[in-house]
């Protein structure tokens, strides 16, 4: 029984003790330990939603950049065709126009060797013409010193004549 | 604090079982334990490492204040002093030869018992710790916890998170600086007392029976509208069955508090006892080869009243929370109904 029979002192002493525990605790322990630790808490939670909130910023960054990127790409594209084409009809154009010069050039060299050619025949059958008349003379000057031979050669001319 | 402790432990580890009282070659272990789970005037280490308390008596509205060294002679045992006698623990007035009289009206004992010795010591723990502890959240506000702190903050956040908003809801705040006091209080008091020397505090009934009143006073000054209407108008209970179900129901008010004291009060003084009817078994058999048995089980014993220590602050919180809980819980039972009828 002496054990389950609650002594005044005690019951006295525990609840002014308790009660004072309580209160200083309370204010001096519990208050500010909860405050730091719901702040912590919410700075945490701020943090990762801010870090969450970055990360979608970043993603959308990123395809920003990959559209800008692919854009370049196409601009770089067409520029590149565009002066491949250019080229080509450059290369073209002056490949046609040597070609006309050449053949120009092939026709007038022709033409100019053709002119030659022609004083060079015409001069070759002057020659030759002073050539044969100089020889015939001196053929004949040897030929017609022989009475014979004249009338041979006579004879030679006239079955000629006839023949033709 | 960590010195603290040194000093404390190395304090209080001389030998607490020194005093077994041996009368006559004879060891009586049921006296003994009972010596040592109740409290007492003087704080007793060992033979010659007595700590004399303070008495307190009010007598008729006089206080008398005095050292309970006058109570004892040198062979430690009680004689009267002052008109005053102890008699089975308790201070009584004295006759001329040193008898209760049988008139103890109006005498009040307020005395710093051994008990109140120990609850004080805890106190000092309790304050040191947990300034200590306010003060690092202060200087390292957001901060990750260091030393002490990140020891308690998460039992801190324990009670917080499991034990309150679990039970209470969301008006679990301001419950939170009672809740956290009774944890720590029960749970620091449990573990002086497993020290050697140490006083069965919280196995006291006046010490559970505080806690727990405090705990009912809590519940019937924050019960709702809807609280007050389950105990005086049981939904779903004709009007008929009232006059059996309020008793039923305010009787029930005191029963969950009363369990409360008990059951601290219960499984604190049990653990003492097992504790001390081991090592009693040596006395018994009066033999040294019982010695490393005992030891060996009141180790084992020590170690499960560790865990009880802070299982039964953990079970005094949580049963509190409970009942805080439904006080203030709101009105939502007929939607329940509802929808468990559309269940069905």
């Amino acid at each position: 029984m002496e054990l389950v029979t609650p002594g005044v002192g005690l019951v006295f002493w525990q609840v002014v003790t308790f009660l004072i525990v309580l209160f200083l605790l309370a204010k001096f322990a519990w208050t500010p330990i909860m405050k730091a630790l719901s702040d912590r808490e919410a700075s945490i939670e701020n943090a990762l939603s801010a870090a969450e909130r970055a990360k979608l910023e970043i993603q959308g960054l990123k395809a920003e950049n990959e559209k800008l990127l692919a854009e370049a790409r196409l601009e770089r594209d067409k520029i590149l065709k565009e002066a491949t084409e250019a080229g080509n009809s450059i290369v073209e154009t002056a490949k046609q126009k040597a070609n006309e010069e050449g053949a120009r050039m092939i026709a007038q060299a022709r033409e100019a060797i053709e002119t030659e050619k022609r004083a060079a025949v015409a001069d070759m059958k002057n020659t030759a013409a002073v050539l044969a008349v100089d020889i015939a003379e001196r053929i004949l000057r040897k030929e017609l010193n022989d009475k014979q031979a004249q009338q041979a050669l006579a004879q030679e001319y006239i079955k000629e004549v006839t023949l033709n | 604090m960590k010195r603290l402790f040194v000093l404390l432990f190395s304090f209080l580890t001389i030998s607490a079982f020194a005093e077994a009282p041996v009368e006559g070659g004879k060891f009586n272990a049921g006296e003994m334990i009972t010596h040592h789970i109740a409290d007492d005037y003087n704080w007793h280490f060992a033979d010659g490492a007595t700590v004399y308390l303070p008495v307190i008596l009010i007598d008729n509205g006089t206080v008398n204040t005095f050292s309970s060294h006058h109570f004892y002679d040198e062979n430690h045992e009680t004689v009267p002093y002052n008109g005053y006698v102890i008699e089975h623990g308790h201070i009584y007035r004295a006759n001329a030869e040193g008898e209760p009289v049988a008139d103890q009206s109006g005498l009040y004992d307020l005395s710093i018992t051994k008990n109140v010795a120990s609850m004080f010591i805890s106190v000092l723990l309790l304050f040191g710790i947990f300034f200590t502890i306010a003060g690092r959240y202060k200087k390292n506000p957001g901060k990750a916890p260091s030393g002490i702190q990140s020891f308690f903050e998460p039992i801190i956040i324990f009670v917080r998170d499991d034990i309150a908003k679990a039970n209470i809801g969301p008006k679990y705040e301001r419950y939170m600086p009672f809740l956290l006091t009774v944890f720590f209080f029960i749970w620091f008091n449990n573990l002086l007392g497993l020290m050697p020397g140490g006083a069965n505090l919280t196995g006291n009934i006046a010490v559970t029976l505080v806690l727990a009143s405090l705990t009912l006073l809590i519940t019937v000054f924050s019960g709702n509208k809807n609280y007050w209407k389950h105990i005086f108008a049981t939904p779903g209970v004709p009007g008929w069955l009232a006059p059996i179900m309020i008793p039923v129901e305010l009787i029930g008010i005191l029963t969950k508090p009363f369990s409360l004291m008990v059951r601290l009060f219960a499984n604190i003084t049990a653990g003492h006892i097992i504790i001390l009817s081991l090592f009693s078994l040596i006395f018994i058999f009066q033999s040294v080869a019982v010695g490393p048995l005992s030891v060996a089980f009141a180790t084992f014993m020590n170690f499960l009243e560790l865990f009880v220590a802070l299982l039964q602050a953990y079970i005094f919180t949580l049963l509190s929370a409970m009942y805080f809980g439904g006080a203030v819980e709101e009105h939502h039972h007929e939607e329940e109904h509802a929808h468990g009828e559309a269940h069905h």
